[in-house]
């Protein structure tokens, strides 16, 4: 399928108006997206921008609400990952769908009818896998078993698996997540390797350096929505960084001049592993001090969502301090720290900040259940419950049919509002708010951060972890910059150029501005 | 003027949009519920009165014969509630696990090892003049404590070395029965029995009277379904009213969002095993202390995993767990009147039950995928 005939001026892959919704969220808002013959492609955006559910549609495992795809410059009608393999499409996950006691050769073939029916011909296939390891500089043994390979050459094995069935288009999703930077540097090699041998190749990313070092043309995904197509040559990453997370200014807050107070949180040195058991912190330290908002900037995934874990103590940290008013916290038990006075507004609400099953008021005391008023020796005062959820519910404005109805009933905005009020309501010292603003509307938005800000003039210390640069820049006092788990910045939020922040969110050190 | 009207007009706006609307939705949802658990029963008897009619006997007949024998009459329904005692006991165990989602196969084996242990305290109780007073109450703490040791091994398993409750539970019932069979057929086995696998008697002090054993002459009702009614309430009131309770099912419900909020998933689990297994072990206790006496070798036809289905066909709920009780020991009642009546093998019990379990489950799943719940 290498050698197609048609070799249109246009996309070879040409997708128009996809819209595709989950439940009340809006995956993909009228998605154009149109890729050449012969290029690296690659999709820029956050998480949650809509990347994965695009090429999920156009390989075949979703099928989208409303909207066109063409493929070489015909309607194609992809319902199954089979369709597009047929199309020749071959996507590339994040986590690998390889069978891991059998071969390379055996995981070929897996699925696919071979020549000699009944027999398998695995010689035949170990030759193809081998030529094709060769001609794209995979280096790939097709006689090794899978579970003795790196996990890079498990990548290469799953590119050459694309390739046997005749992909010509190859997608892969946040290809260098799991890899080093050695082995990711391989890959670049090898996906330019795969566009000069005129495949087309896209792929999923939220790295600014990575896009720059080996795509073509780069579109940028927000919210569902593109915001547009550049190629390399017209763009930087400043540039990039500001289409990913910039938002037009919605409103100006008023900001009240504070004096910070003294130090309520401090880092120190902290180095923790993420879910992959790689370091998602690499040494972070700062201060927090009362009265101020620190705002965290990085792109999502630099340890943004380590570093809360640490500091709430649900995840370990490998090495360092935390300090909570001057007292070593670093192996207290989650529960020892909210009594202490961290509180936490979560980035993803439904999976950890409530508990969708529970009523409205059973959410109002999750992380103050423990204590009086709500507990009486080991009873629980349901009714002591039920008159602070029905005043947060009055005093926030929460939108519910009371303090009874399941979490789960509520919109992502009241939801929110839920989790603010309760943390509010606890007045901890130190707050941690990741993404507080993530998917809510003009109104709840602005209503979230005057909130934010009212704690900040009661004194209290505010650690703001956002990818959203407009929100960093009209919260904080000073901007913490983090990449791959470790400081490039630290700015005085008044003077800060958005596309100096951008490089720094991109990974280039700049000298501590502020002390 | 304008404004003021308007704002009544919004506020009943407001009401008539956000409230009904909610209500009827949960009404209606509840009624669903209901309404599978209820189709998922017609259904197994459906297919058990194709099993009856291929074994050549008339349904209609059978199935009169089973609701007199079950419901039929007042002494009946009393012995239907002798059966249902054990089953409730051990399905308000398996809801507790459930409710923080540690599946909880092992009712039968914590039951055996409850009711092992109220065995050997009842009979230790024999010739020492114990009052009734104390000897049913520490009757009840031995049951309940081996039963529920029995479900903490599993926890500590689970917790310390990642076992699988479910592999762990299934396994523990194959060492608990063995066990029971192993002390009834040689320590305690009664010397005066002639070899039959069963122990002595346990001491009179220790058994549970009899209730209304001057009116209803030839009932075996006892105390036992009175204990396991106050069980279903506590339960309740633990799963609801208390601080672990709501622990436990926070746990259940959302294991991360539970640990934010300062919550040990560890403890939590391990106490769901504690309390899940202590309720079997109380179902153990209550078939020595309040119906034989005395432990007999296959006392129980595995009332451990009846318990699992009334948990599932109650909804989780002690309320749900209670009528589905009842239901099933009507069911083991009437099958057995049943056989008396027509010639039908009495085995059906089990496929019938085995039949609503997956009607339940299939319930569930297709009310999910026709969007009636979401």
């Amino acid at each position: 399928m290498t050698e197609s005939p048609y070799r249109p001026a246009s996309g070879i892959v040409e997708m128009i108006g996809i819209t595709k919704r989950f439940g009340d969220v809006l995956a993909n808002d009228r998605l154009d997206f149109s890729a050449q013959w012969g290029e690296v492609h690659a999709l820029l955006g956050e998480n949650g921008a809509g990347k994965t559910t695009l090429m999920s549609i156009l390989s075949g495992l979703y099928r989208a609400d409303a909207g066109q795809v063409r493929l070489r410059g015909n309607p194609a009608q992809i319902h199954s990952p089979r369709d597009a393999i047929e199309h020749g499409i071959g996507m590339v996950h994040q986590h690998f769908m390889l069978i891991k006691p059998f071969t390379v050769a055996e995981n070929m073939v897996f699925g696919l009818k071979s020549p000699r029916e009944p027999w398998l011909d695995l010689d035949g296939v170990a030759e193809r896998v081998a030529e094709l390891s060769n001609r794209y500089g995979l280096a790939v043994n097709p006689r090794a078993r899978i579970q003795d390979l790196s996990v890079g050459a498990q990548q290469r094995v799953e590119i050459i698996k694309a390739l046997y069935r005749g992909a010509d288009i190859l997608v892969l999703d946040e290809p260098t997540s799991v890899l080093t930077p050695q082995e990711a540097e391989e890959l670049f090699k090898i996906l330019r390797e795969l566009a000069g041998q005129s495949h087309t190749v896209i792929f999923i990313t939220h790295k600014l350096d990575e896009v720059i070092a080996v795509a073509d043309r780069i579109t940028v995904l927000r919210d569902g929505r593109r915001i547009a197509t550049v190629g390399k040559a017209e763009t930087d990453k400043a540039d990039l960084a500001r289409m990913m997370v910039g938002r037009e200014v919605l409103f100006r807050l008023e900001k009240s001049s504070t004096t910070p107070g003294p130090e309520i949180l401090a880092i120190k040195d902290l180095w923790a592993h993420g879910a992959d058991g790689r370091p998602a912190l690499r040494g972070l330290s700062f201060s927090l001090r009362a009265g101020e908002i620190l705002g965290v900037a990085g792109v999502d995934g630099n340890g943004q969502g380590e570093l809360a874990q640490v500091i709430m103590g649900t995840r370990r940290a490998t090495a360092g301090h935390i300090y909570l008013d001057g007292k070593e916290v670093t192996h207290a038990s989650p529960k020892e720290r909210l009594m202490l006075g961290v509180g936490y507004i979560p980035e993803d609400r439904n999976a950890v900040g409530l508990i969708g099953s529970f009523s409205v008021g059973e959410n109002t005391i999750l992380n103050t259940h423990f204590s009086p008023p709500y507990a009486r020796g080991i009873m629980l005062d349901r009714r002591a419950m039920v008159a602070d959820a029905e005043r947060l519910i009055r005093e926030f404005d929460v939108k519910t049919a009371g303090h009874g109805e399941r979490a789960a009933r509520l919109s992502g905005g009241n939801l929110q509002k839920l989790v603010l009020a309760r943390e509010v309501h606890r007045d901890p010292r130190a707050l941690i708010a990741a993404q507080p603003t993530r998917g809510l509307d003009v109104g709840a938005t602005e209503y979230v951060r005057r909130r934010l800000l009212e704690q900040r003039e009661r004194g209290r210390a505010i650690l703001l972890i956002s990818a959203d640069l407009e929100e960093v820049l009209t919260l904080s006092d000073r901007i913490l910059v983090v990449y791959e788990g470790a400081m490039t910045g630290l700015l005085d939020a008044k003077d800060v150029e958005i596309g100096k922040l951008g490089l720094m969110m991109a990974g280039t050190k700049q000298p501590v501005a502020i002390h | 003027m304008a404004t003021a009207i308007d704002r009544i007009k919004s506020k009943i706006i407001a009401t008539g949009q956000a409230k009904p609307p909610e209500r009827a939705r949960d009404y209606r949802r509840g009624a669903l519920a209901v309404a599978i658990q209820v189709a998922a029963v017609v259904a197994g008897l459906v297919v058990g009165a194709g099993l009856i009619a291929g074994s050549g006997a008339d349904p209609v007949v059978a199935y009169k014969a089973a609701f007199a024998g079950a419901f039929g009459d007042f002494y009946n329904f009393l012995e239907t509630l002798v059966k249902a005692t054990p089953i409730l006991l051990a399905g308000l165990g398996v809801t507790v696990a459930f409710r923080c989602s540690v599946w909880n196969i092992g009712a039968e084996g914590q039951l055996q090892m409850g009711a092992l242990a109220a065995t050997a305290l009842g009979i230790a109780f024999g010739g020492r003049g114990v009052p009734g007073i104390a000897a049913i109450p520490l009757l009840l703490v031995a049951g309940f404590a081996a039963g529920g040791a029995w479900g903490a091994l599993a926890g500590w398993l689970k917790v310390r070395w990642r076992v699988d409750e479910v592999i762990g539970t299934i396994m523990m019932n194959f060492i608990a029965i063995l066990f029971v069979n192993y002390m009834i057929t040689g320590p305690l086995n009664d010397p005066n029995s002639g070899g039959v696998p069963l122990t002595r008697k346990i001491a009179e002090a220790a058994q549970l009277p009899r209730l209304f054993a001057n009116v209803l002459i030839g009932s075996r009702i006892h105390l036992g379904i009175v204990i396991a009614l106050a069980a279903a309430g506590l339960t309740y009131v633990f799963l609801w009213h208390t601080v672990p309770g709501y622990q436990l099912r926070a746990v259940g419900a959302n294991p991360t969002a539970a640990q934010f909020g300062g919550i040990s998933v560890t403890w939590s689990v391990v106490l769901s095993l504690i309390i899940s297994g202590g309720l079997a072990g109380l179902a153990g206790m209550s078939e020595v202390a309040g119906l034989h006496y005395r432990l007999i070798d296959g006392f129980s036809p595995n009332y451990g995993a009846t318990g699992i289905i009334v948990a599932l066909l109650g909804k989780l709920h002690p309320l749900g767990v209670v009528i589905a009780a009842i239901l099933f020991g009507g069911l083991i009642v009437g099958i057995d009147a049943m056989t008396r009546a027509v010639r039908v093998p009495g085995s059906i019990v089990f496929v019938m039950q085995a039949v609503i379990v997956l009607f339940v489950l299939a319930g569930e799943l297709l009310a999910r995928r026709w969007r009636l719940v979401e």
